[in-house]
């Protein structure tokens, strides 16, 4: 059995690891919160956009778009949403064992396909199994602007219409709760799902100058919108996932220290009883 | 006199929403003037100040790219970004105005970055304008 002062320094050192993890369990609650705002006012943007884009795409005006039409796929795009720190639970593990599985199914090479991706720890996991990365970001702020991800929405768009990509996914986490999330895979391009069942919201426009020109301006800007959606969901998703890890780690300090506590009482008890019983060896032999 | 409701949003939110009288806007094949009961029409805008007329009083909105769409009781803009003369902060504004000046200057031999720049510069006076009001 350990010592008396070895089991104290544990207990000790156990009680401010649970003070850390404690520490960011909470504020990931107060950045799960902002995020889940920002998710929500980003919203309404995402839909108007949909809506008209619908509007146009389900209109019998005969109006195309490269971004409407599937073509032969020859190379897939995947746009993958990782954190830039851990300590996340499977927050990471999950998207990327997911997603693992998926292209050993799809793809026979790796040339048929290539990975944008954002965050530094997916970037690593990426890299360290060969996975050819087209681009990536890394370090991005809590509460990402738009801004901050133009670049890679531009690259992806540009890919598409240049005709380097025939087809973009997005990977990411989606946040159901808290305690839940969920890997997603959204189709971005070609957009080919987006008039269905839309017909009752579709009002008879005018164009100006064209259906072609609007389209034309409309359908990147969609795409991007929902890249960035889905990087507010991601993020609300990452938060959720940390302060459910930290919860599970403060609760396991908890557990430990009550063992240790146990054992350390244990062994003082101990260490008394034999300190009486010396004692009353000594005496004994003393008559 | 009869209103129009309008919403300016972007992709952090709402930035402006209102009843108005008429919507000024400049769209990419020219200057548009919405009244209530306009039919419905979806144009591309391009950078510049979206004037509200309100009671004899015009509200700006500087407003950046995007689109708008109009149904006969409302206005939506759409725009990458958008600001009300309040959320502006003009020496950032006057910075980037100079910035976009010198790039212009010196990049007008690059098509890429003097399309850059000139949009910069755009955003910027726009922003300006809107504020100064």
């Amino acid at each position: 059995m350990a010592s008396l002062r070895e089991i104290k320094n544990r207990i000790g050192s156990t009680r401010k690891t649970k003070q850390i993890t404690k520490a960011m369990e909470m504020v990931s609650a107060s950045k799960l919160n902002r995020a889940q705002t920002n998710s929500q006012s980003y919203e309404p943007y995402t839909r108007k956009i949909r809506e008209v884009v619908a509007g146009i795409a389900s209109g019998n005006s005969g109006a195309t778009h490269p971004m409407l039409e599937e073509r032969p796929v020859k190379k897939t795009a995947y746009i993958m949403i990782f954190s830039d720190q851990g300590l996340a639970g499977g927050y990471n593990a999950n998207l990327l064992r997911s997603f693992m599985d998926q292209v050993a199914a799809r793809h026979s090479s790796s040339d048929e396909y290539g990975v944008i991706v954002l965050g530094r720890i997916g970037r690593d996991l990426l890299k360290r199994r060969g996975i050819p990365v087209m681009d990536e970001i890394t370090g991005l702020p809590d509460e990402p602007d738009f801004q901050d991800i133009k670049n890679i929405t531009r690259l992806a768009v540009n890919m598409y219409k240049e005709e380097e990509i025939d087809q973009l996914y997005i990977w990411y986490n989606h946040f159901i709760s808290a305690i839940q999330q969920e890997v997603k895979e959204t189709k971005l391009l070609p957009l080919t799902d987006i008039g269905e069942g839309r017909d009752a919201a579709a009002q008879s426009y005018e164009y100006e100058p064209s259906e072609e020109a609007i389209l034309e301006q409309l359908l990147p800007q969609y795409a991007e919108s929902l890249i960035f959606g889905a990087l507010l969901d991601a993020k609300a998703s990452e938060f959720g996932a940390r302060m459910t890890a930290m919860s599970a780690a403060s609760d396991n300090a908890d557990d430990i220290i009550d063992d240790l506590t146990l054992s350390y009482n244990r062994a003082r008890q101990a260490a008394v009883t034999q300190e009486i019983s010396e004692i009353v060896g000594g005496a004994a032999a003393l008559e | 006199m009869s209103t129009i409701n309008v919403n300016v949003v972007t992709p952090d939110g709402a930035v402006y929403e209102g009843d108005v009288e008429m919507v000024s806007a400049r769209s990419q094949s020219g200057e548009l003037g919405i009244l209530p009961g306009h039919i419905p029409l979806v144009a591309p805008l391009s950078v510049g100040a979206v004037r509200l007329n309100y009671e004899s009083r015009v509200h700006l909105v500087a407003v950046n790219g995007g689109f708008v769409e109009v149904r006969p009781d409302s206005v939506t803009i759409l725009a990458e970004s958008a600001e009300t003369p309040s959320q502006i902060d003009v020496d950032r504004a006057r910075r980037a105005k100079e910035r976009a000046e010198d790039r212009i200057e010196r990049a007008k031999q690059e098509e890429i970055n003097y399309k850059r720049a000139q949009l910069a510069l755009q955003r910027a006076v726009t922003r300006i304008e809107v504020a100064g009001e």
